[in-house]
Parts: structure tokens; sequence; C-alpha cells
């Protein structure tokens, strides 16, 4: 009996391979865009995590200088004759690789990089070059001895601290690793090294929390997706049911009983939904080893953190995919089943029309949509976090998409009574009979374009912000980058003779409200007073600044510490100082305040400007006078254009993981049309006919059906504008404060918007190609039988 | 007896209360016995074939198909007793459209497990089927569709035979056809046949006859 049920199940299929296709390709979509974001993050996640446990960054505290890059050999030794137990550190890049030293011998137990360096032989070869995973090794200079070992984090490469110093050819130190057990009598840092300050375990930047935004964005987007796919799932499970019913009803009176038929149907599903995801991660794997490169890059530029280029098949990711997949089928499924336990042995014969409206599902989809929308006002006014925001927009997103069939009826209803002319009266009147059929379809498009409209929105404001930014940030001609106290006293004093306004920038880093934050000290003058946009400032700040008596904040720091303009902040134990305005940083995710030169010496008497921003307006000759007579390096001179290409070059690398994933979101919801249309295609027949009949040609009619497409996606493009703009404020005034620490300002760019509409309407277009000509070409002989059928 | 129903009763509810659609039936029906029930639109015919048929449960009495009471039975059981001692043909026809006409004739039997391909073979020359067999439904005539359903209910060797207006859909000479095929082959396996029917023609051709009216046999 279940071999002759299930063959009867499955023979469904195999007479309509386009719901079966449909069916496996809405599943292979929605898992392989979950799976596939899923997959780098899961790649970039065990990369941080490599290079934390290889170098034990935010394990130990670590004594970095106050000033400059560098500690002396001389410092080091002071330190650990006079019992400070550190171990040495020298970090460097050499052909784009993070080359880092340690010594085997000082380091504290449970670091990977002693692991790897003692695994050798004592003494021996192993400690004559680096360690480097196969992909960094390649990156390496063929005269690097480097030896591979997949252990080693992605872009990294370490070895013996005498090793590295050879090869990135210096003699200093990076930092110091202040090993867990002091002894008791150990003297003050200050007395024994005082350019030496200690940085807390804690404070020391965590990749992977810094990162968590950009990984969390990136698993939004893979929901949606999913989202996306499994209305297509949902409308093939649906159609595939309504279909069969006639079906089920005959197995169930040959006697086949009810729990055999339930039980042989959910395995017939789940088989089929794991065959799908099953492809889905396959192309989702594909997608993440396609996406990969770019973002490394965006990760690189924004974070510095090194992700490992190639891509591993870990269970974490495609276990995910792979249960929300049948999860998701699962749900979709649900509904059926109960509709089948619950379905009368002898109901109709007749097969209930799918497309057949019924007014107690738009009530609940309308009652869904107002209770979702209903409940963005009091999340968006009462929560907070980065949580609350992706929940703002799953609220603000889902109602959106569960109001549109009833919305899109009471426009088609509208359009129809206007109608005067029968033909065009029947089409809206037939459209909006073929709105339930394709709902889910059109929700999934709505869902795409709205998204696709709020992250241009986004995208675009936060370009014009960033570029306005680099105007006022940007504004000295030329970058100077000193080494010594001598090359910035000399190079001041060049300047000074030129009568050029120099413009140095003291930094230091240090701890505010229990925050680290970097403190700058800057020479006030007209480039500061001219160029610099506070978001929010006192009278005359610039003023205040100027003469010791005010600070100026970033927003990343204003929010977090939750200090505004006038609140008063804390810069050392000694000096409280009110904030005088609020600037907006776009650059950076630290906290930063901004001093004037003399507060900020008179706290660091020892600390020297090593950058220089220089006005001028001859760059090409100062740069080349500044190399001949101060003696700086030209590398360490930097137009201001340089900067300003290169920092867009990063922001244009951030998005373009972004820009990928809507595209593929909106392909996916295009397929999600086209598969309606071809499944709802066979059901048009017996309602085309009679029309046929009545006079109209079947070239006419598939005419209307692709006329009625893309009115439909025009439709939804109206209806997603306001919700694209509601979601890009979303993400502009709440996700990026909560991810960034900055709130951008909103820009509209309706020329963008219309191109967009334009592409969803050419999808739709596209989409009903087929089954419109499909019906162009449905011969007479099979309209005819629905007549026969009637008899 | 193939079927003996005592005393069946079945109401339904709908807006306006209870509405009972059978009063206390009482009847049987021996092998090889062919019987026709006829009465007006909703007079209870095919509710009375549904429960002879365990396709329903009645609210009272009882029905025994080959000495089993099925109102004994679970949902289980009743399936059990439809695909092994009963057999239907509906006025839909009720085929499975994706299966061909071969697969769909020899379909109930292989639910019970018992495929006898000679006897398919009897069935399907005897209903001029041969040369439809790997065709699929749709591309059948409506009287061609209902020889496959008559094929299929043979095949599968019921002791009870229910038919719903077998001929409802057929135009004259195609049901006169169909009915000929169906009492030939009634009679070769010795099955009992219950007809529900409006035509006077049709009841004139069954061994006896009964007459529904508000429930209760007349």
């Amino acid at each position: 009996m279940i071999r002759a049920c299930l063959w009867a199940l499955l023979s469904h299929w195999r007479r309509n391979p386009v719901q079966l296709f449909a069916y496996l390709a809405g599943l292979a979509l929605a898992t392989a865009l979950w799976s596939g974001v899923q997959a780098i993050n899961a790649e970039a996640r065990a990369s941080y995590d490599a290079a934390a446990a290889t170098l034990g960054e935010g394990q130990f505290d670590l004594l970095v200088p106050r000033q400059g890059d560098g500690i002396s050999l001389d410092q080091y030794v002071s330190l650990r004759r006079s019992g400070w137990l550190v171990s040495p550190v020298i970090d460097g890049r050499l052909d784009g690789v993070r080359l880092v030293g340690v010594d085997p011998v000082t380091s504290p137990t449970g670091m990977g990089a002693v692991d790897i360096l003692g695994d050798g032989e004592p003494g021996l070869g192993r400690l004559e070059g680096v360690f480097a995973n196969p992909q960094t090794a390649l990156k390496l200079d063929p005269g690097v001895q480097v030896t591979v070992d997949a252990s080693v984090a992605p872009g990294l490469a370490i070895g013996d601290i005498g090793i590295v110093q050879k090869l990135l050819q210096r003699d200093d130190l990076t930092r110091l690793i202040v090993l867990p057990d002091q002894p008791i009598d150990q003297p003050d840092l200050s007395l024994v090294a005082p350019g030496l300050r200690v940085q807390p375990a804690q404070q020391v930047a965590d990749v992977a929390q810094l990162t968590d935004s950009f990984h969390l964005n990136l698993t939004a987007f893979g929901l949606l997706s999913f989202a996306v796919g499994l209305f297509i799932v949902h409308s093939t499970i649906g159609l595939a049911f309504e279909q069969r019913r006639g079906m089920i009803r005959t197995l169930r009176s040959l006697g086949v009983p009810l729990r055999t038929l339930v039980t042989l149907i959910v395995a017939e599903m789940m088989t089929l939904a794991l065959i799908g995801a099953g492809l889905g991660i396959i192309l989702g794997y594909l997608i993440a080893a396609l996406l990969l490169p770019d973002v490394a890059a965006t990760l690189r530029g924004l974070y510095g953190a090194e992700i490992s280029g190639t891509l591993e098949l870990r269970a974490s990711w495609w276990v995910s995919g792979l249960l929300l997949a049948v999860l998701g089928t699962a749900a979709a499924l649900s509904a059926r089943i109960w509709q089948i336990a619950h379905m009368p042995l002898l109901a109709s014969v007749r097969p209930r029309a799918w497309v057949t409206a019924t007014a107690s599902r738009f009530r609940l989809q309308s009652v869904g949509a107002v209770v979702l929308l209903g409940a963005a006002v009091p999340v968006a006014l009462i929560s907070d976090g980065l949580i609350a925001g992706f929940a703002l927009l799953g609220c603000l997103l889902i109602g959106a998409a569960l109001a549109l069939p009833a919305v899109a009826a009471g426009i088609l209803t509208v359009l129809e009574r206007r109608t005067v002319t029968p033909v065009w009266g029947w089409f809206w009147a037939d459209t909006r009979q073929q709105l339930p059929g394709l709902s889910l379809a059109l929700m999934a498009l709505l869902l795409a374009v709205s998204a696709n409209i709020g992250v241009l929105t986004m995208v675009s404001s936060f370009r014009l912000t960033f570029v306005a930014f680099l105007d006022q940030r940007l504004a000295p001609e030329l970058f100077v980058q000193t080494e010594t106290a001598d090359q910035s006293t000399a190079l001041e004093a060049f300047l000074h003779t030129r009568e050029i306004e120099a413009l140095p920038l003291l930094r230091t880093g240090t701890t505010v409200a229990d925050l680290p934050v970097e403190l700058y000290g800057v020479r006030v003058g007209p480039t500061y007073r001219n160029s610099w946009v506070f978001l929010d400032a006192a009278p005359q700040a610039w003023d205040l600044v100027q003469t010791g008596k005010a600070a100026v904040v970033n927003e990343q720091l204003a929010r977090r510490a939750d200090l505004w303009v006038g609140d008063v902040l804390q810069v050392t134990p000694d000096l409280p100082l009110p904030i005088a305005a609020v600037v907006g940083d776009y650059g950076n995710p630290q906290g930063q305040i901004i001093v004037s030169e003399q507060v900020f010496t008179g706290l660091y008497p020892d600390i020297y400007p090593t950058r220089f921003g220089v006005r001028t307006s001859g760059a090409a000759n100062l740069r080349a006078a500044i190399v001949t007579a101060v003696g700086i390096d030209d590398g360490a001179i930097i137009a201001q254009e340089a900067i300003k290409a290169l920092s867009l070059e990063v922001f244009e690398k951030t998005f373009v993981v972004t820009s990928a994933l809507n595209v593929l979101t909106l392909g996916v919801a295009s397929f999600a049309i086209l598969m309606s249309l071809l499944t709802l295609a066979d059901l048009r027949v017996p309602q085309l006919a009679p029309v046929w009949a009545l006079g109209l040609t079947r070239r006419r009619l598939g005419w209307l059906e692709l006329l009625r497409a893309v009115l439909l996606a025009g439709l939804v493009f109206v209806c997603a504008i306001p919700m694209g703009l509601g979601l890009a404020w979303v993400l502009l005034s709440v996700i990026n404060v909560e991810a960034f620490g900055w709130k951008l300002p909103m820009y509209l760019f309706p020329f963008d918007y219309l191109r967009l509409g334009f592409y969803a309407m050419v999808a739709a277009f596209l989409a009903a190609a087929w089954p419109a000509l499909r019906l162009m070409r449905t011969p007479p002989a099979t309209l005819l039988r629905v007549f026969a059928r009637e008899r | 007896m193939v079927l003996r129903l005592e005393n069946i009763e079945k109401s339904f509810r709908d807006s306006e209360g209870v509405v009972p659609v059978l009063r206390g039936v009482s009847f049987d029906l021996a092998a090889g016995q062919t019987l026709a029930l006829r009465g007006e639109s909703g007079s209870g015919k095919s509710t009375l074939l549904h429960i002879a048929g365990a396709l329903e449960a009645p609210d009272a009495g009882h029905v025994w198909v080959s000495g089993k009471d099925l109102t004994t039975l679970d949902d289980r059981g009743r399936a059990e007793m439809r695909r092994t001692d009963i057999a239907l043909v509906f006025q839909q026809f009720n085929l499975i459209p994706s299966l061909t006409v071969a697969q769909n004739i020899t379909f109930q039997s292989a639910l019970s497990g018992a495929v006898d391909r000679a006897h398919v073979e009897q069935v399907t020359d005897a209903l001029g089927l041969s040369s439809q067999m790997k065709k699929y439904p749709e591309a059948l005539s409506g009287g061609q569709q209902q020889r496959v359903a008559i094929a299929r209910a043979i095949a599968a060797k019921p002791k009870l035979m229910l038919a719903d207006e077998p001929t409802g859909n057929l135009d004259e000479d195609t049901a006169n056809d169909v009915l000929d095929q169906l009492l030939k082959l009634v009679a070769q396996t010795g099955a009992a046949l219950m007809v529900v029917t409006h035509s006077p023609a049709i009841a004139a051709r069954m061994d006896r006859q009964l007459h529904l009216k508000n429930g209760r046999l007349t």
C-alpha cells in the first residue's frame, strides 16, 4: 500500500516538473543565500579566533608606547632588570602580510604562537624562518624561509623575534606582554619606563566584537533572502496541495488511512526539502566563495581584520542552512497537513480553485499587518540595541508584505469600478482574482524592492555624508608623517619660516568613562574653524577649545558615554572639561576627544606630534622641498587627493557585498513571480477559455497577461517606496547608531528609485514572458476541452 | 449477505439547525445481486451510499459489509475495508490525473497488495481500454474515463461495488454502453452492486429497486 500510495504522490511531480522545479529551486535559493552569508561569517569568525588564539590578543595586559610606534630594546632590558616579567613582541607588515615576532622563551603559556614555534626541535631550523598558513605563505617573498602551518591565522606570519626583526629591518619592539604573575616588589612603571603605559587586556580592540555589526548585517540580508525564498516554497506547497486535493480524496476513498497518507506526504515533502536544501548549500558555498574576496577586502579596509581567502565546509553553517530549510518547509507544510487532516473525506471533488480569494485569509493577513506595523511604533520608540533595530525592520517589512494583497485588492476594485469598457472591466476583475495566487510572489517582490530602496538610500546617503566628511577632515593639502622629535621640530621650523600653516596632530590612547578613547591635541586655526561641521555645538566652540576651556568629542563617544554639549568630560582625573561640540566622525568606530595643543602638551609633555597637516597651494613643490630640506622620506608624505581616493575606494568596497546581495534578492523575487505564473498557468486555462470563446484572441490574452504582471510590479513598486524609505530611516537612525555609533542624515534619490522601479517591472515582464508565450500558443483544442469537461 | 444496513440514521447541521437525512433505513444485499437506489435530490441516496462504502459513519444503526460491522471500526479499519472489500465508482470518475490509465486501473489492487495481472487484462479488454493504457486521464473522453474508473473497481475484486450516478456525466449511448459493461463484469465477479441513480431506465436494469423519500425507504 505504501509503495503504491507513494508512487501516486510522486507521480504528481513527474507530471508537473515546473512545480517540482519551483519547489526545489525556492528551497535551494532560500538556503543558498542564507548558508552563503553564514559560511562567510563562520570563516571570518574562525579567522578572528585563530588570530586571537595565536597572538593571545585580549588575554594579557600589554605595555605600549605613550608616543610613537616603537619600544627600544633598552626599555625592555630595564624592565626585565627591575623585575617586570614582560615578553617582547614585534609587529609589522611584509609583502602585505602581518609579521609578528615573539620570544618563545619569555612568552606566557597558552599563546598559540608559542605552541607553533615550540613544535620543532629546540634550537634547530624551525626557529630560523617564519610560520604561515599555505595561502599566506604564497604571498611572502621567496627569499623568506617559510614553514607552512595550517593552524596559523590567515594573513599572519609568526616567527622568533630575532628573525622577524631581521626581516622587518628593525631593532625595536612593538609591545610587551605583561605576564600574569608579577613579583610583589615590582617598581612603578613610570619610574622604570616612563615612555610606556599599560593597556589592560579588556581594552585591546576585539576584532570579533568590532566586526559584529558587519556580520549581523550580512545575516539580516541572508535572512531576508531566506524569507523571499520561503515565499516561493510556501506558494508552491500551497498550489501542489490544491492540485492534489482530488488525488488525496481519491486515495482516501480507495482505502488509504489518513495517518498513512499524512505520514507519506510529510516524508515526501521533507525528502524533497532536503534535496532542495542540499542543492542550496552547494549553491551557498559557491556564492560564499564568490563573495569572500570582497568581504575580506571590506573587513581589511574597515576594521583591519584579516580573514582567510579560502572557504571551509564548516558544519556550523551548512547544518544551520539545512535546519532552517527543514523548519521553514515544516512551517509551510503544517497548515496544509492540518487542512488534509480536517478535510472531510467527501469534500467536493471539484478542486477548490487555488486562486479563489478567501475573504477570511485577506482579513487575517490585514490584521497581522496592522498588529506588526502597530508594534513597530513602540519598538522604535522604546527599545534600543541592534537586535531591537532588526526587530523593527522585521515588523515593518513583514507588516507591509502582509498588507500588500488587501491594498492591491482595494486599488484594483477602484480601477474596476472606474472602467467602462467590458474588456478592461474584466481585466481588472481578473487581476483582482489572481491576487491570492500571486500574493506570495508579490510580497516577495515587495520585500526585495523595499530592501533595495532602503539599502540604496542608506548607501547613497552614507556616500554623500562621507564625501562631505572627507572634505572637512582632509582639508590640508599634504599630510606628513614624522619619525622622531627632531624631525617634527625641523618640519615645524621649516614651515614656519615659509609662513605655511602647519596643523600638528598630537595623539595618545586613554580611558574616559571606562571607554578606550583616542585623545588628540590640535592647533586650532582657520582650517578647523572653517572646515569642521559640528552636529551640535556651544556658541564660540572653537574659541573655548583654543583657550583650553572645553573639548570636542566625536559622536561615537558622545553616544556611548552619553555625554553631550555642556556635559563635563573627565579628560584625566585632574582635568574636567566641558564639551563644547560634538562632531560627526564616519571614519572609524573609536571614541575621540579633541583638545587644544596646549592642553594636550600640559597633560603629556613628552609626546610630540608625529602627524602634520599642511596647508599649501603648491603641494608638489612643497613636498619636494620637505624631502630635501627636512630629510623626510617621500613615502611619509601623502597628498590629500590620494587619501581621499583611498578612503572612497575602501568605502565602495565596503558596500560591494551589500550590492551583490541586493541584486541576488531581487533576482530571487523575480524568480518567485516566474514560478507563480508558471504554476498558475494550468489553472488559468479554465478561467481564460470563456473569454477566448467570447472573442479575445489568444495573442491578446497573452499580452494582457504580460501587462498584468508589469502593472502588478508597478503597484508593488509604488507600495515599496514608503516602505523602503522607512527601512532606510531605520538603517540610518537606528541600526547605524547601534552598529557604528553614528547617525547619518538621510537624503532622497528619486531618479535611482525610478530606475529601480523600472528594473522591477522589467523583471516582472521577463518573468511573465514565458507563461504568456505558452498561453499565446495554447492550442484551441485545450481551451475547448474546458467546455467539454463542463458538459 | 454482502451488505446489511440496520436502522441507519444520519443528520447534518446547517444554518437552520439539525437536518435529518436518513431515518432508520434498513435493507440488505446479497452477493451477485444488483440494487438501484432512487430518490429525489436531497433524499439521502448519496449519504446512504457513503455510509455503505465506509466513507462516512452513521449517527445510529449498524452497517455490515462481508460480515464486519463498519460502525465498530476506526478510521484505519474502515480504510482497510475500502481497500479490500469495497469499490466505488463516482460520477466525477475520481481518477488520479498524474497516473497513466494502466496505473490507475491497478492502483486500488496495488494498495491492497493483490494485483492480478490476468484479471486486469481481462477487464481492460472487456472495457475496450487496451489501446489506451499508456495515456493519461486528461487525454480520454468522459466515457473512457468512466470505463477506467469501473476497471479500477473491478480489478480490485471487491465484494461490494457502489456506484454514485456512474453515467451521470455521459451521453445516453455512452451511458448505456458503460452500464452494460458494468453489469456484465459485476455478474462475472459475483460482487454485489448498489447504484445510486435518478434514471428509471438504469434502475429498471437492476435486480431490485429501493426508493428513498425524506430519509425513509418507501
